[in-house]
Protein backbone atom coordinates (compact mmCIF):
# COMPACT_ATOMS: atom_id res chain seq x y z
CA UNK A 1 0.00 0.00 0.00
CA UNK A 2 3.22 2.29 0.55
CA UNK A 3 3.82 1.89 -3.62
CA UNK A 4 4.15 5.93 -4.85
CA UNK A 5 1.44 6.02 -7.79
CA UNK A 6 2.62 5.76 -10.98
CA UNK A 7 1.05 7.64 -14.08
CA UNK A 8 -0.20 5.53 -16.55
CA UNK A 9 -3.09 7.70 -17.97
CA UNK A 10 -3.01 10.58 -20.05
CA UNK A 11 -5.23 13.82 -20.38
CA UNK A 12 -6.57 12.83 -23.61
CA UNK A 13 -7.05 9.32 -23.04
CA UNK A 14 -8.95 10.39 -20.16
CA UNK A 15 -11.19 12.53 -21.35
CA UNK A 16 -12.14 10.36 -24.25
CA UNK A 17 -12.38 7.31 -22.33
CA UNK A 18 -15.39 8.90 -20.61
CA UNK A 19 -17.18 10.52 -23.34
CA UNK A 20 -16.99 7.55 -25.63
CA UNK A 21 -18.07 5.36 -23.17
CA UNK A 22 -21.10 7.41 -23.02
CA UNK A 23 -21.19 7.65 -26.46
CA UNK A 24 -20.84 4.11 -26.97
CA UNK A 25 -23.69 2.79 -24.40
CA UNK A 26 -25.77 5.18 -26.11
CA UNK A 27 -25.62 4.16 -29.85
CA UNK A 28 -25.57 0.18 -28.77
CA UNK A 29 -29.02 1.30 -26.89
CA UNK A 30 -30.56 3.08 -29.55
CA UNK A 31 -29.13 0.92 -32.47
CA UNK A 32 -30.79 -1.94 -30.70
CA UNK A 33 -34.49 0.06 -31.17
CA UNK A 34 -33.32 0.70 -35.03
CA UNK A 35 -32.26 -2.97 -35.38
CA UNK A 36 -36.01 -3.37 -33.68
CA UNK A 37 -37.81 -1.98 -36.89
CA UNK A 38 -36.36 -4.51 -39.04
CA UNK A 39 -34.57 -7.78 -36.94
CA UNK A 40 -33.61 -8.96 -40.12
CA UNK A 41 -29.80 -9.24 -41.64
CA UNK A 42 -28.57 -9.87 -45.23
CA UNK A 43 -25.65 -10.05 -47.08
CA UNK A 44 -25.01 -7.93 -50.37
CA UNK A 45 -27.07 -4.72 -51.70
CA UNK A 46 -30.57 -5.58 -51.13
CA UNK A 47 -32.65 -7.43 -48.64
CA UNK A 48 -36.18 -7.19 -47.03
CA UNK A 49 -39.43 -9.20 -45.95
CA UNK A 50 -39.78 -11.04 -48.94
CA UNK A 51 -35.60 -12.30 -49.19
CA UNK A 52 -33.79 -14.53 -47.23
CA UNK A 53 -31.72 -13.34 -44.04
CA UNK A 54 -28.78 -14.58 -42.77
CA UNK A 55 -29.67 -13.59 -38.89
CA UNK A 56 -33.46 -12.64 -37.84
CA UNK A 57 -34.97 -12.57 -34.18
CA UNK A 58 -38.60 -13.48 -34.73
CA UNK A 59 -41.63 -14.92 -32.38
CA UNK A 60 -44.02 -17.83 -32.80
CA UNK A 61 -46.94 -18.06 -30.92
CA UNK A 62 -45.80 -18.53 -27.51
CA UNK A 63 -41.88 -17.80 -27.96
CA UNK A 64 -39.21 -15.58 -29.19
CA UNK A 65 -36.03 -17.10 -31.28
CA UNK A 66 -33.32 -15.89 -32.92
CA UNK A 67 -32.50 -17.90 -36.01
CA UNK A 68 -28.78 -17.77 -37.12
CA UNK A 69 -28.74 -19.51 -40.89
CA UNK A 70 -30.82 -22.53 -40.38
CA UNK A 71 -30.30 -22.91 -36.47
CA UNK A 72 -32.72 -21.54 -34.19
CA UNK A 73 -32.15 -20.88 -30.69
CA UNK A 74 -34.95 -20.17 -27.80
CA UNK A 75 -34.97 -16.87 -26.76
CA UNK A 76 -38.18 -16.25 -24.93
CA UNK A 77 -38.06 -14.01 -22.42
CA UNK A 78 -34.94 -11.66 -23.92
CA UNK A 79 -35.25 -11.46 -27.88
CA UNK A 80 -38.54 -11.64 -29.63
CA UNK A 81 -40.94 -12.11 -26.58
CA UNK A 82 -40.41 -10.35 -23.58
CA UNK A 83 -42.52 -9.33 -20.72
CA UNK A 84 -42.81 -5.21 -20.28
CA UNK A 85 -42.19 -3.26 -17.37
CA UNK A 86 -45.81 -3.17 -17.21
CA UNK A 87 -46.06 -6.53 -16.89
CA UNK A 88 -47.69 -6.69 -20.66
CA UNK A 89 -45.62 -9.16 -23.06
CA UNK A 90 -44.25 -7.75 -26.04
CA UNK A 91 -42.91 -9.33 -29.26
CA UNK A 92 -40.30 -7.05 -30.46
CA UNK A 93 -36.51 -8.14 -30.83
CA UNK A 94 -34.73 -6.41 -28.03
CA UNK A 95 -36.25 -5.91 -24.81
CA UNK A 96 -37.06 -2.52 -23.18
CA UNK A 97 -33.81 -2.86 -20.90
CA UNK A 98 -31.55 -2.87 -24.06
CA UNK A 99 -33.08 0.18 -25.95
CA UNK A 100 -33.25 4.00 -25.99
CA UNK A 101 -36.03 5.03 -25.83
CA UNK A 102 -37.32 1.86 -23.47
CA UNK A 103 -41.01 2.00 -25.90
CA UNK A 104 -40.68 1.45 -29.51
CA UNK A 105 -39.91 4.93 -31.49
CA UNK A 106 -37.62 4.49 -34.55
CA UNK A 107 -37.54 8.22 -35.34
CA UNK A 108 -36.60 8.98 -31.81
CA UNK A 109 -33.76 6.35 -31.42
CA UNK A 110 -32.39 7.40 -34.96
CA UNK A 111 -32.06 10.72 -33.34
CA UNK A 112 -29.97 9.87 -30.36
CA UNK A 113 -27.94 7.16 -32.80
CA UNK A 114 -27.15 10.01 -35.13
CA UNK A 115 -26.10 12.50 -32.68
CA UNK A 116 -24.03 10.51 -30.49
CA UNK A 117 -22.40 9.10 -33.91
CA UNK A 118 -21.23 12.51 -34.29
CA UNK A 119 -19.46 12.21 -31.00
CA UNK A 120 -18.21 8.98 -31.65
CA UNK A 121 -16.54 9.54 -35.22
CA UNK A 122 -15.41 12.74 -34.25
CA UNK A 123 -13.92 11.58 -30.78
CA UNK A 124 -12.22 9.75 -32.10
CA UNK A 125 -10.51 11.90 -34.37
CA UNK A 126 -9.23 13.78 -31.67
CA UNK A 127 -8.25 11.29 -29.89
CA UNK A 128 -6.19 9.69 -32.11
CA UNK A 129 -4.45 12.95 -33.03
CA UNK A 130 -3.88 13.52 -29.47
CA UNK A 131 -2.75 10.68 -28.75
CA UNK A 132 -0.13 11.03 -31.60
CA UNK A 133 0.44 14.33 -30.55
CA UNK A 134 1.41 13.25 -26.86
CA UNK A 135 2.62 10.02 -28.11
CA UNK A 136 0.87 8.00 -26.39
CA UNK A 137 0.26 5.73 -29.64
CA UNK A 138 3.74 5.86 -30.50
CA UNK A 139 4.98 4.41 -26.99
CA UNK A 140 1.84 2.68 -25.05
CA UNK A 141 0.03 1.50 -28.15
CA UNK A 142 2.48 0.33 -30.90
CA UNK A 143 2.72 -3.22 -31.04
CA UNK A 144 6.64 -4.51 -31.34
CA UNK A 145 7.11 -8.08 -33.09
CA UNK A 146 8.45 -9.29 -29.68
CA UNK A 147 5.07 -8.53 -28.23
CA UNK A 148 3.74 -11.21 -30.55
CA UNK A 149 5.83 -13.89 -30.02
CA UNK A 150 3.92 -16.66 -28.77
CA UNK A 151 6.20 -17.01 -25.87
CA UNK A 152 5.17 -13.57 -24.73
CA UNK A 153 1.70 -14.14 -25.49
CA UNK A 154 1.89 -17.93 -24.01
CA UNK A 155 3.40 -15.73 -20.51
CA UNK A 156 0.78 -13.29 -20.90
CA UNK A 157 -2.20 -15.25 -20.90
CA UNK A 158 -0.89 -17.09 -17.59
CA UNK A 159 -0.36 -13.57 -16.07
CA UNK A 160 -3.67 -12.96 -16.55
CA UNK A 161 -5.06 -15.86 -15.24
CA UNK A 162 -3.03 -15.49 -11.76
CA UNK A 163 -4.40 -11.90 -11.85
CA UNK A 164 -1.06 -10.15 -12.44
CA UNK A 165 -2.00 -7.64 -14.89
CA UNK A 166 1.52 -5.52 -14.95
CA UNK A 167 5.14 -6.07 -15.36
CA UNK A 168 6.28 -4.89 -11.77
CA UNK A 169 9.61 -4.00 -13.41
CA UNK A 170 7.92 -1.39 -15.56
CA UNK A 171 4.10 -1.00 -13.91
CA UNK A 172 2.64 1.82 -16.03
CA UNK A 173 2.72 -0.07 -19.23
CA UNK A 174 0.52 -2.00 -21.10
CA UNK A 175 0.21 -5.84 -20.83
CA UNK A 176 0.45 -7.47 -24.34
CA UNK A 177 -3.26 -8.55 -24.39
CA UNK A 178 -4.57 -5.66 -23.33
CA UNK A 179 -2.24 -3.33 -26.08
CA UNK A 180 -3.69 -5.86 -28.75
CA UNK A 181 -7.28 -5.25 -27.43
CA UNK A 182 -7.07 -1.97 -27.59
CA UNK A 183 -5.63 -1.78 -30.75
CA UNK A 184 -7.94 -3.87 -32.01
CA UNK A 185 -10.63 -1.69 -30.88
CA UNK A 186 -9.32 1.85 -31.62
CA UNK A 187 -7.82 0.73 -34.77
CA UNK A 188 -10.42 -2.30 -36.06
CA UNK A 189 -13.39 -1.91 -34.36
CA UNK A 190 -14.53 1.45 -34.09
CA UNK A 191 -13.62 2.61 -37.48
CA UNK A 192 -15.40 0.07 -38.99
CA UNK A 193 -18.98 0.81 -37.33
CA UNK A 194 -18.07 4.60 -38.40
CA UNK A 195 -17.51 3.24 -41.93
CA UNK A 196 -20.12 0.67 -41.99
CA UNK A 197 -22.58 3.48 -40.64
CA UNK A 198 -21.55 5.39 -43.21
CA UNK A 199 -22.54 2.98 -45.98
CA UNK A 200 -25.99 2.99 -44.27
CA UNK A 201 -26.75 6.80 -45.70
CA UNK A 202 -28.29 7.11 -49.22
CA UNK A 203 -26.60 10.46 -49.18
CA UNK A 204 -22.69 9.30 -48.41
CA UNK A 205 -23.47 6.00 -50.81
CA UNK A 206 -24.12 8.69 -53.85
CA UNK A 207 -20.91 10.99 -52.35
CA UNK A 208 -18.63 7.70 -51.92
CA UNK A 209 -19.51 4.85 -53.36
CA UNK A 210 -16.42 2.92 -52.58
CA UNK A 211 -17.54 2.38 -49.57
CA UNK A 212 -20.28 0.11 -51.04
CA UNK A 213 -17.25 -1.92 -52.83
CA UNK A 214 -15.36 -2.56 -49.75
CA UNK A 215 -18.48 -3.87 -47.66
CA UNK A 216 -19.77 -5.41 -50.42
CA UNK A 217 -23.30 -3.74 -50.33
CA UNK A 218 -25.30 -1.67 -48.18
CA UNK A 219 -26.86 -4.59 -46.64
CA UNK A 220 -23.67 -6.25 -45.76
CA UNK A 221 -22.93 -3.18 -44.63
CA UNK A 222 -25.17 -3.41 -42.05
CA UNK A 223 -24.45 -6.72 -41.16
CA UNK A 224 -21.32 -5.48 -40.33
CA UNK A 225 -22.16 -2.68 -38.31
CA UNK A 226 -24.05 -5.06 -36.12
CA UNK A 227 -21.10 -7.42 -35.60
CA UNK A 228 -18.88 -4.85 -34.92
CA UNK A 229 -21.01 -3.79 -32.56
CA UNK A 230 -21.54 -7.00 -30.76
CA UNK A 231 -17.67 -7.44 -30.86
CA UNK A 232 -17.74 -3.70 -28.43
CA UNK A 233 -20.00 -5.34 -26.19
CA UNK A 234 -18.05 -8.24 -25.63
CA UNK A 235 -14.91 -6.04 -25.37
CA UNK A 236 -16.64 -3.72 -22.96
CA UNK A 237 -18.12 -7.16 -21.03
CA UNK A 238 -14.30 -8.60 -20.77
CA UNK A 239 -12.86 -4.61 -19.80
CA UNK A 240 -15.55 -4.06 -16.84
CA UNK A 241 -14.50 -7.72 -15.52
CA UNK A 242 -11.11 -6.78 -15.57
CA UNK A 243 -11.60 -3.72 -14.36
CA UNK A 244 -13.19 -5.45 -10.75
CA UNK A 245 -10.67 -8.12 -11.18
CA UNK A 246 -7.66 -5.80 -11.12
CA UNK A 247 -9.63 -3.58 -8.57
CA UNK A 248 -12.34 -1.04 -9.41
CA UNK A 249 -11.44 1.66 -6.99
CA UNK A 250 -8.09 2.04 -8.24
CA UNK A 251 -8.66 1.45 -11.76
CA UNK A 252 -11.61 4.33 -11.69
CA UNK A 253 -9.31 6.50 -9.92
CA UNK A 254 -6.49 6.05 -12.39
CA UNK A 255 -9.03 6.68 -15.63
CA UNK A 256 -10.03 10.23 -13.66
CA UNK A 257 -7.06 11.40 -12.00
CA UNK A 258 -4.23 9.59 -14.41
CA UNK A 259 -2.68 8.11 -11.52
CA UNK A 260 -2.69 4.21 -10.34
CA UNK A 261 -1.14 2.71 -7.34
CA UNK A 262 1.75 1.06 -8.50
CA UNK A 263 0.97 -2.46 -7.04
CA UNK A 264 1.25 -5.73 -9.26
CA UNK A 265 -2.76 -4.99 -10.03
CA UNK A 266 -3.95 -2.16 -11.77
CA UNK A 267 -6.66 -0.84 -14.06
CA UNK A 268 -6.55 -3.25 -16.81
CA UNK B 1 -42.80 -12.85 -8.10
CA UNK B 2 -39.87 -10.85 -10.46
CA UNK B 3 -37.30 -13.57 -11.75
CA UNK B 4 -33.74 -12.72 -10.53
CA UNK B 5 -32.68 -12.07 -14.38
CA UNK B 6 -35.29 -9.35 -14.67
CA UNK B 7 -34.67 -7.56 -11.14
CA UNK B 8 -30.91 -8.22 -11.95
CA UNK B 9 -31.53 -6.06 -15.82
CA UNK B 10 -33.58 -3.85 -14.35
CA UNK B 11 -31.87 -2.63 -11.59
CA UNK B 12 -28.85 -2.47 -13.88
CA UNK B 13 -30.81 -0.48 -16.60
CA UNK B 14 -32.78 1.44 -14.31
CA UNK B 15 -31.51 4.64 -14.03
CA UNK B 16 -29.68 4.88 -17.07
CA UNK B 17 -33.12 3.95 -18.77
CA UNK B 18 -35.16 6.43 -17.01
CA UNK B 19 -33.06 8.88 -18.04
CA UNK B 20 -32.76 8.80 -21.10
CA UNK B 21 -36.70 8.21 -21.62
CA UNK B 22 -36.84 11.44 -19.79
CA UNK B 23 -34.28 13.45 -21.64
CA UNK B 24 -35.55 12.34 -24.87
CA UNK B 25 -38.97 13.97 -23.65
CA UNK B 26 -37.29 17.28 -22.63
CA UNK B 27 -37.73 20.01 -25.06
CA UNK B 28 -33.92 21.25 -24.79
CA UNK B 29 -31.99 18.14 -24.59
CA UNK B 30 -34.76 17.08 -28.04
CA UNK B 31 -33.37 19.98 -29.22
CA UNK B 32 -29.86 19.24 -29.33
CA UNK B 33 -30.23 15.97 -30.79
CA UNK B 34 -32.09 17.20 -33.65
CA UNK B 35 -29.37 19.50 -34.54
CA UNK B 36 -27.37 16.32 -35.35
CA UNK B 37 -30.09 15.88 -38.68
CA UNK B 38 -28.46 19.94 -39.67
CA UNK B 39 -24.84 18.80 -38.81
CA UNK B 40 -24.93 15.58 -40.75
CA UNK B 41 -26.66 17.92 -43.97
CA UNK B 42 -23.63 20.70 -43.82
CA UNK B 43 -21.01 17.97 -43.24
CA UNK B 44 -22.54 15.71 -46.32
CA UNK B 45 -22.87 19.14 -48.33
CA UNK B 46 -19.65 20.65 -47.42
CA UNK B 47 -17.46 17.66 -47.42
CA UNK B 48 -18.97 15.86 -50.83
CA UNK B 49 -20.05 16.46 -53.83
CA UNK B 50 -23.42 17.73 -53.55
CA UNK B 51 -24.31 16.53 -57.59
CA UNK B 52 -22.95 13.24 -56.66
CA UNK B 53 -25.54 10.74 -58.60
CA UNK B 54 -26.64 7.60 -56.57
CA UNK B 55 -25.24 3.93 -57.62
CA UNK B 56 -26.82 2.43 -60.65
CA UNK B 57 -27.28 -1.20 -60.97
CA UNK B 58 -27.89 -3.39 -63.15
CA UNK B 59 -31.04 -6.02 -64.28
CA UNK B 60 -29.21 -9.06 -62.41
CA UNK B 61 -29.03 -6.86 -59.32
CA UNK B 62 -32.45 -6.15 -59.03
CA UNK B 63 -34.59 -7.39 -56.23
CA UNK B 64 -36.86 -10.17 -57.44
CA UNK B 65 -40.07 -9.04 -55.36
CA UNK B 66 -39.49 -4.80 -54.35
CA UNK B 67 -42.21 -4.99 -51.18
CA UNK B 68 -44.83 -2.71 -50.64
CA UNK B 69 -45.20 -0.06 -47.87
CA UNK B 70 -46.90 2.83 -46.15
CA UNK B 71 -50.27 3.28 -48.28
CA UNK B 72 -50.98 0.55 -50.72
CA UNK B 73 -54.26 1.52 -51.88
CA UNK B 74 -55.49 5.22 -50.91
CA UNK B 75 -58.95 5.28 -50.18
CA UNK B 76 -60.20 8.72 -51.22
CA UNK B 77 -63.16 9.14 -53.14
CA UNK B 78 -61.38 11.16 -55.95
CA UNK B 79 -58.49 8.37 -55.65
CA UNK B 80 -61.16 5.94 -56.31
CA UNK B 81 -62.61 7.37 -58.91
CA UNK B 82 -59.19 8.09 -60.99
CA UNK B 83 -58.39 4.82 -60.44
CA UNK B 84 -62.02 3.39 -61.52
CA UNK B 85 -61.11 5.66 -65.41
CA UNK B 86 -57.53 4.82 -65.52
CA UNK B 87 -56.42 8.13 -64.71
CA UNK B 88 -57.72 9.39 -68.30
CA UNK B 89 -58.85 13.28 -66.62
CA UNK B 90 -56.48 13.27 -63.97
CA UNK B 91 -53.81 16.29 -63.98
CA UNK B 92 -50.42 16.43 -62.45
CA UNK B 93 -50.67 19.93 -60.97
CA UNK B 94 -46.89 22.27 -60.55
CA UNK B 95 -47.89 25.62 -59.25
CA UNK B 96 -46.68 27.99 -56.37
CA UNK B 97 -44.01 29.99 -56.94
CA UNK B 98 -43.71 29.47 -60.47
CA UNK B 99 -44.36 31.76 -63.48
CA UNK B 100 -46.57 29.26 -65.13
CA UNK B 101 -48.53 26.98 -63.59
CA UNK B 102 -49.21 23.83 -65.08
CA UNK B 103 -51.78 20.86 -65.43
CA UNK B 104 -50.27 18.08 -67.12
CA UNK B 105 -52.01 15.10 -67.84
CA UNK B 106 -50.66 11.34 -67.50
CA UNK B 107 -50.10 11.00 -71.10
CA UNK B 108 -48.25 14.23 -71.41
CA UNK B 109 -46.28 13.41 -68.52
CA UNK B 110 -45.65 10.12 -70.75
CA UNK B 111 -44.56 11.69 -73.57
CA UNK B 112 -41.68 13.99 -71.96
CA UNK B 113 -38.52 12.54 -72.40
CA UNK B 114 -37.52 10.46 -69.37
CA UNK B 115 -34.82 9.24 -67.44
CA UNK B 116 -34.51 5.27 -66.89
CA UNK B 117 -32.38 4.33 -63.85
CA UNK B 118 -31.96 0.98 -61.52
CA UNK B 119 -31.53 2.37 -58.34
CA UNK B 120 -31.31 1.04 -54.72
CA UNK B 121 -34.55 2.30 -52.30
CA UNK B 122 -33.64 1.93 -48.72
CA UNK B 123 -36.51 2.29 -46.16
CA UNK B 124 -35.82 3.93 -42.59
CA UNK B 125 -36.80 0.88 -41.03
CA UNK B 126 -33.06 -0.90 -42.33
CA UNK B 127 -34.74 -2.67 -45.37
CA UNK B 128 -33.28 -1.98 -48.99
CA UNK B 129 -34.61 -3.10 -52.48
CA UNK B 130 -33.38 -2.46 -55.86
CA UNK B 131 -35.88 -1.74 -58.71
CA UNK B 132 -36.15 0.25 -62.03
CA UNK B 133 -37.80 3.76 -62.59
CA UNK B 134 -38.98 5.64 -65.29
CA UNK B 135 -40.02 9.08 -65.32
CA UNK B 136 -39.21 12.50 -66.39
CA UNK B 137 -36.39 14.35 -64.26
CA UNK B 138 -38.49 16.46 -62.05
CA UNK B 139 -36.34 19.58 -63.20
CA UNK B 140 -37.57 19.26 -66.47
CA UNK B 141 -41.06 20.05 -65.15
CA UNK B 142 -39.54 23.02 -62.92
CA UNK B 143 -37.93 24.60 -65.78
CA UNK B 144 -41.06 24.19 -67.99
CA UNK B 145 -43.13 26.08 -64.86
CA UNK B 146 -40.17 28.35 -64.71
CA UNK B 147 -39.07 28.33 -61.32
CA UNK B 148 -39.56 32.05 -59.41
CA UNK B 149 -36.15 33.09 -57.91
CA UNK B 150 -37.51 33.01 -54.24
CA UNK B 151 -39.01 29.68 -54.63
CA UNK B 152 -36.68 27.58 -51.55
CA UNK B 153 -38.51 24.25 -51.32
CA UNK B 154 -40.72 21.96 -53.59
CA UNK B 155 -43.36 19.77 -51.78
CA UNK B 156 -45.74 16.95 -52.81
CA UNK B 157 -49.03 16.96 -52.27
CA UNK B 158 -50.16 13.27 -52.05
CA UNK B 159 -53.76 11.19 -52.60
CA UNK B 160 -53.03 9.37 -49.43
CA UNK B 161 -54.68 10.15 -46.07
CA UNK B 162 -53.27 9.35 -42.74
CA UNK B 163 -56.50 9.72 -40.84
CA UNK B 164 -57.19 13.56 -41.42
CA UNK B 165 -54.11 14.31 -42.72
CA UNK B 166 -52.42 13.99 -45.97
CA UNK B 167 -49.47 12.69 -47.13
CA UNK B 168 -47.03 15.22 -48.25
CA UNK B 169 -43.01 15.64 -48.85
CA UNK B 170 -40.70 18.28 -49.88
CA UNK B 171 -37.21 18.20 -50.88
CA UNK B 172 -34.83 21.72 -51.71
CA UNK B 173 -33.55 22.91 -55.06
CA UNK B 174 -30.13 21.11 -54.63
CA UNK B 175 -32.10 17.33 -54.59
CA UNK B 176 -34.95 18.83 -57.10
CA UNK B 177 -32.39 19.97 -59.90
CA UNK B 178 -30.91 16.73 -59.53
CA UNK B 179 -30.56 14.43 -62.24
CA UNK B 180 -32.08 11.45 -61.23
CA UNK B 181 -34.75 13.24 -59.37
CA UNK B 182 -37.66 12.35 -61.51
CA UNK B 183 -41.14 12.17 -61.41
CA UNK B 184 -41.52 7.86 -61.70
CA UNK B 185 -44.89 6.82 -63.74
CA UNK B 186 -43.39 3.24 -64.37
CA UNK B 187 -41.70 0.59 -62.31
CA UNK B 188 -39.50 -2.71 -64.08
CA UNK B 189 -40.76 -2.04 -67.18
CA UNK B 190 -44.38 -1.58 -66.26
CA UNK B 191 -46.63 1.04 -65.85
CA UNK B 192 -46.34 2.23 -61.76
CA UNK B 193 -49.19 -0.30 -59.52
CA UNK B 194 -51.09 1.15 -56.96
CA UNK B 195 -48.95 -0.23 -53.79
CA UNK B 196 -45.92 1.24 -55.76
CA UNK B 197 -47.66 5.07 -55.81
CA UNK B 198 -49.71 4.58 -59.13
CA UNK B 199 -49.86 7.24 -61.50
CA UNK B 200 -46.64 8.87 -60.46
CA UNK B 201 -44.25 9.13 -57.30
CA UNK B 202 -41.03 10.95 -56.34
CA UNK B 203 -37.56 8.95 -56.42
CA UNK B 204 -35.13 11.52 -54.75
CA UNK B 205 -32.62 8.69 -55.00
CA UNK B 206 -29.99 9.91 -52.28
CA UNK B 207 -32.80 10.12 -49.56
CA UNK B 208 -34.62 7.27 -47.49
CA UNK B 209 -38.11 5.83 -48.50
CA UNK B 210 -40.25 7.96 -47.06
CA UNK B 211 -39.63 11.21 -49.03
CA UNK B 212 -39.88 9.23 -52.36
CA UNK B 213 -44.00 10.67 -51.99
CA UNK B 214 -45.95 8.42 -53.66
CA UNK B 215 -49.72 9.05 -55.31
CA UNK B 216 -48.68 12.56 -56.36
CA UNK B 217 -51.32 14.97 -56.97
CA UNK B 218 -49.69 18.41 -57.29
CA UNK B 219 -45.87 19.70 -56.93
CA UNK B 220 -46.12 23.27 -55.14
CA UNK B 221 -42.55 25.42 -55.00
CA UNK B 222 -42.60 27.11 -51.87
CA UNK B 223 -39.97 30.06 -50.23
CA UNK B 224 -40.65 28.31 -46.51
CA UNK B 225 -42.09 24.98 -45.47
CA UNK B 226 -42.94 26.94 -41.93
CA UNK B 227 -46.63 27.16 -43.24
CA UNK B 228 -47.15 23.59 -44.90
CA UNK B 229 -49.42 21.35 -42.86
CA UNK B 230 -47.58 21.09 -39.73
CA UNK B 231 -44.13 22.80 -40.83
CA UNK B 232 -41.85 19.43 -40.62
CA UNK B 233 -41.45 19.37 -44.40
CA UNK B 234 -43.43 15.95 -44.51
CA UNK B 235 -45.82 14.17 -42.50
CA UNK B 236 -43.95 11.68 -40.80
CA UNK B 237 -41.83 14.55 -40.12
CA UNK B 238 -44.82 16.32 -38.14
CA UNK B 239 -46.27 13.36 -36.64
CA UNK B 240 -43.37 11.36 -35.69
CA UNK B 241 -40.17 13.13 -35.71
CA UNK B 242 -38.25 11.83 -38.49
CA UNK B 243 -35.17 13.84 -40.32
CA UNK B 244 -36.52 16.05 -43.04
CA UNK B 245 -33.39 15.40 -44.54
CA UNK B 246 -32.95 11.99 -45.09
CA UNK B 247 -29.72 11.24 -47.04
CA UNK B 248 -28.53 9.87 -43.40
Amino acid sequence: MSNPPVYRHKLATRIWHWVNAVAILVLLMSGAMIFNAHPRLYWGEYGANLDRPWLSVGTTEKTGYLQIGTGRIDTTGVLGRWTGPNGVEQTRAFPYWATIPSNYNLALARRWHLAFSLIFAFGLLAFLIASLANRHVQKDLRLRRRDLSPAVLKHDVIEHLKLRFHDPADPAAFNVLQKLSYVAVIFILIPLLILTGLTMSPGMNAAWPWLLDIFGGRQSARSIHFIAAALILAFIVVHLLLVLLAGPVDGVRGMITGRVRAAGRAAP
Amino acid sequence: MISRRRLIGGLAAMPLLGGCDRLGENAEFRGLLYAAEDAHRLLQRTITDRNALAREYRERDMSPVFRTNGTRMPGTADYQRHLATGFADWRLIVDGLVERPLALPLAALRALPYRTQITRHDCVEGWSAIGKWHGPPLAALLGRARLRPEARYIVFHCADMYGSRPYYESIDLVDAFHPQTILAWAMNNRPLDVGHGAPVRLRVERQLGYKHAKYVMRVEAVASLDRVYGGGGGLWEDIAGYEWYAGI
